[in-house]
């Protein structure tokens, strides 16, 4: 990745997944979504810090878009629950925002950009657990990039991407890198 | 973030914006069903308090049980000489422990800055002597900010804030953390005191200085009134506690010159009816309730920022 | 007793010998001179070697009898021995204090056994160190230990009237008060000079002015009853210049400066180390300028240690607990070629002047301050100013470790010292 400015494909990574690509994934997930839940009933939309609340609210207006239906939509922090926080300076917390409609009795369905180990997932898991009680969890990502740790799997997932360890998987949104689109670079450490 | 918090002069702008940051975050804890989060899971935190003081004390117990800190509760009362047992043998005992974290309130000044070199944990100054109590500083900035720049969100400073500090500058500990951090911040200081109460070289301070209060109330944001004690008196720093509270007390009709957004603090306890009326203490305008709430999230998130990540790398000293 | 020949030496003093030999027999100063004879005599190779009269400290705490945790006489006039001193002024307040005949002559004695340097008590001005009766000051200067400084350091005589009758009363023997300059009421809990550095550590301060009253107040007395008055460790440039207005009318003031004062400010407590907590406390880097120069020019007549020994426990500790007090027999000529000789302020000629001469004079001390000449007493002292600076360690041979200059590397090393002809220190280690 360039220094100051966002990647760049062919310079930075090869690019697996373009902007109309991401969007065709996205609508399908709206779908697959209102099939799997009789038509979104209960469901609310909660995106993991950073990149997962931009993708949860466009999952939210695209089902809005096809059902009229307006899904409450929100974010879940799951920084004070990861299993990896002594490797690190401690870290700044991201936003956690429930919408008012709260977490009780409603299926949940996490929104990540990438799935990776299941940490991630597992520490959102803990967090949602102490905030209410839903009648279920679901998860929906963008990329599944395989090497499971923890017996966690995607309920709807954009695009399967076989990767080795030594890859770097960059997804990139407009909301806050000023393009969309999916990249794999070598740099040789884990993710 | 150093090691250690012992002073509002160990925080850089970005470290203390970091800190009301992750408060902000905590604060809708105290709304949740299950007010606790792992994150601290197995770290013990000791408070380590040779002066009483129930208020600050519980305030930090309850943080770090939030964060589900073990936490243990050292009470050592009166000087280490006249005790027997040494500061320095103190701080054996809790290494022996194995303290992530101690939390020292001590009345000497520098109790702390000693302490931090005798343990390998974090040490939090809860406030030594007259030097310093920066937590304190923390929760009345983390109060201001959510009062008077609601809407700014993240990352926002006190730029521009102008607030009043009233009362015994020169022994107070609330005052030179607050002073210190407030400034970082970006806010405008004002030290209203009589000369007496305020120390020789305040003119090195980043603060403006004032004799009359009256003057300087309707420029205000913040009102700050620090807590006189009465044995000032004898030691003839004023002539009697109605002059004080004639000349710098915080009547209603002094509230009444305020700004109409502005609120007033006050770092408790109180001396109803000489530094502040009890008709001010109970108004709107005080956030003296908030301030004491404001003290757990603060502290939440000073421990979270000192254990929750990687130990220190051992710095040689 | 031996012979030595002290072969190349340079003599800082009066006369200018420049490199020559020296001839010690029988106590005395036998002969000064180039190619002396080393017929009986031991040889000491004194080449690059600077010689001075013994050194002589006005202000030494040995704290026998009452505190011999933290000093004995024996241990703390090894000290002086290696720090070149040849004569210390044993301080009154011990335990008991040295207000009677029979606690000075005590420490006279305990001095004269452990042979290391003389040891001349000074006697409390009041009893007790109260302040409110004076101590039987003409019982103290008659007796074995003929005191004739007599002082209650540690406290301020405090009471002008009682200041007023001692000074009158020892002129009956010539003696001189050393006053304490630190007035009580303005100085309750002090801890720190008072200033930026206080403010802001939260540390109560002890303003400047507290010293300066009481020093302008004695001198104004001094005058009026025409008696001598040494003032203690000087440490503000307003009292180096009362000192200075003092003198210039004739009045008998004398002055003493502490090592630790000419080099250490303030600003070195910011980690509340308690090693750096004395009285009076250290000022700032325009008190520690104007007290060099003061030095320099003589309004300040000399260099005293003050040297204040305190066990471990009373220094490990918070701040406002520990005691005040650092040691400084070992360090202080070290101190002094810093402070004053490499910044070219004081030549060697003017430290021999402040660190043995003027001292025994004020002292009223025979048989040392005098400048090495033929016939005069073979109290000298070796010194190498241009030994490697070295850290200076806390462990040294006093029994107590509280020096400031731990870790600071300073220039130059005391090589010997001699007492009465016999070495003291031989090689910087004692004989």
């Amino acid at each position: 990745m360039g220094a100051t400015g966002y990647p760049v494909a062919g310079r930075d990574g090869l690019a697996v997944l373009d902007a109309d690509e991401i969007r065709r994934a996205l609508t399908r997930i709206a779908h697959e979504i209102l099939e799997r839940t009789h038509g979104g009933d209960e469901v609310v939309l909660l995106g993991i810090p950073t990149r997962g609340v931009p993708l949860a609210r466009r999952l939210a207006a695209r089902i809005g878009e096809f059902e009229g239906l307006e899904v409450p939509c929100g974010s879940l922090d799951v920084t004070m629950h990861r299993d990896d926080l002594r490797l690190r300076p401690a870290r700044a917390l991201g936003r956690t925002d429930l919408p008012p409609s709260g977490v009780d009795g409603k299926t949940v369905v996490l929104v990540d950009d990438v799935l990776y180990s299941g940490r991630t997932v597992r520490a959102a898991l803990d967090a949602l657990t102490d905030l209410g009680r839903p009648r279920a969890v679901q998860l929906a990502v963008l990329v599944d990039r395989g090497h499971r740790e923890l017996p966690i799997r995607a309920d709807y997932v954009g695009k399967n991407l076989p990767t080795s360890q030594r890859e770097v998987v960059h997804v990139l949104l407009a909301e806050v890198d000023a393009q969309d689109a999916v990249m794999i670079s070598d740099e040789g450490q884990p993710s | 973030m150093k090691r250690h918090l012992i002073s509002a002069a160990d925080l850089s702008r970005g470290d203390a914006l970091l800190i009301l940051d992750t408060a902000e975050e905590l604060a809708s804890l105290a709304d949740r069903p299950i007010k606790k989060l792992p994150t601290l899971r197995g770290r013990t935190v000791v408070n380590l308090f040779f002066e009483d003081s129930t208020r600050t004390r519980i305030s930090f117990e309850a943080a770090a049980k939030r964060l589900s800190a073990d936490v243990i509760n050292f009470s050592a009362k009166g000087s280490s000489v006249a005790k027997g047992e040494s500061l320095k043998d103190t701080a054996l005992t809790l290494e022996a422990m194995g303290a992530d974290a101690v939390v020292i309130r001590h009345s000497a000044s520098g109790a702390a800055h000693r302490l931090a070199g005798w343990v390998r944990g974090s040490v939090v100054n809860a406030g030594d002597g007259t030097h310093e109590h920066p937590t304190q500083a923390l929760l009345d900035a983390f109060t201001i900010r959510r009062k008077l720049r609601a809407a700014s969100g993240r990352g926002a400073g006190l730029d521009g804030i102008r607030v009043t500090i009233v009362g015994d500058v020169l022994h107070s500990r609330v005052a030179r953390s607050n002073v210190l951090l407030l400034s970082t911040l970006g806010a405008e200081v004002t030290l209203a005191a009589p000369p007496t109460l305020l120390p020789l070289a305040v003119d090195t301070w980043p603060c403006a200085v004032s004799y009359d209060l009256d003057t300087a109330l309707p420029k205000s944001d913040v009102v700050m009134m620090l807590r006189v004690q009465q044995e000032r008196m004898t030691d003839a720093y004023f002539p009697s506690v109605r002059e004080y509270s004639r000349r710098y007390g915080l009547d209603t009709a002094r509230m009444a010159r305020l700004p109409d957004h502005a609120i007033v603090l006050h770092p408790g306890p109180m001396n109803r009816g000489v530094e502040i009326a009890a008709e001010v203490a109970d108004s709107a305008r005080s956030m003296i309730v908030e301030q004491v709430a404001n003290g757990v999230t603060t502290r939440m998130a000073v421990l979270y920022l000192l254990l929750g990540g990687t130990e220190f790398p051992e710095v040689a000293s | 007793m031996t012979a030595w020949l002290i072969k190349g030496a340079v003599i800082a003093g009066p006369g200018g010998h420049g490199v020559t030999d020296v001839l010690l027999a029988d106590g005395t100063i036998t002969a000064i001179g180039a190619g002396l004879s080393d017929a009986g005599a031991q040889v000491l190779d004194a080449a690059g070697l600077i010689a001075l009269p013994g050194l002589v400290d006005l202000h030494t705490h040995l704290r026998e009898p009452g505190r011999e945790d933290a000093e004995t006489v024996e241990t703390g006039t090894r000290a002086a021995a290696l720090g070149g001193f040849t004569a210390v002024h044993a301080m009154a307040n011990t335990e008991p204090v040295a207000d009677t005949a029979g606690v000075v002559e005590q420490v006279w004695r305990l001095g004269r056994a452990a042979g290391h340097c003389d040891v001349q008590p000074v006697g409390a001005v009041t009893v007790g160190l109260g302040g409110t009766r004076l101590a039987e000051l003409g019982t103290m200067a008659d007796s074995a230990a003929r005191v004739r400084v007599f002082s209650d350091d540690g406290r301020c005589v405090a009471d002008p009237l009682l200041m007023r009758r001692a000074l009158e009363y020892v002129k009956a023997f010539d003696g001189v008060i050393a006053q304490h300059a630190q007035d009580p009421r303005l100085t309750e809990g002090a801890q720190l000079n008072e200033g930026e550095i206080s403010g802001r550590l939260g540390l109560a301060g002890w303003p400047a002015v507290a010293e300066e009253a009481i020093i302008a107040r004695d001198c104004l007395l001094a005058a009026h009853v025409g008696s001598a008055l040494h003032v203690c460790h000087v440490s503000t440039a307003g009292s180096a210049e009362i000192i200075r207005w003092a003198k210039s009318k004739g009045w008998p003031v004398t002055a003493e400066v502490t090592p630790h004062h000419l080099l250490l400010t303030d600003e070195v407590a910011v980690g509340y180390d308690p090693v750096f907590k004395v009285n009076p406390p250290l000022r700032t880097a325009a008190d520690v300028a104007e007290l060099r120069r003061a030095l320099a020019d003589g309004t300040i007549d000399c260099v005293a240690t003050d040297h204040a020994p305190h066990p471990v426990e009373a220094k490990e500790t918070e701040w406002s607990e520990a005691a005040f007090g650092m040691t400084g027999l070992e360090t202080a000529l070290r101190v002094v070629q810093q402070a004053m000789v490499d910044t070219g302020l004081l030549d060697w000629p003017g430290v021999a002047d402040r660190m043995s001469v003027r001292p025994a004079r004020i002292g009223r001390l025979t048989g040392h301050g005098m400048p090495l000449a033929e016939g005069g007493p073979a109290n000298l002292t070796l010194y190498d100013p241009a030994a490697p600076a070295e850290a200076v360690s806390p462990v040294g041979a006093s029994k107590s470790r509280n020096t400031p200059f731990a870790g600071m590397a300073l220039p130059g090393r005391v090589v010997a010292t001699f007492l009465h002809g016999t070495p003291t220190v031989l090689d910087g280690k004692l004989a």
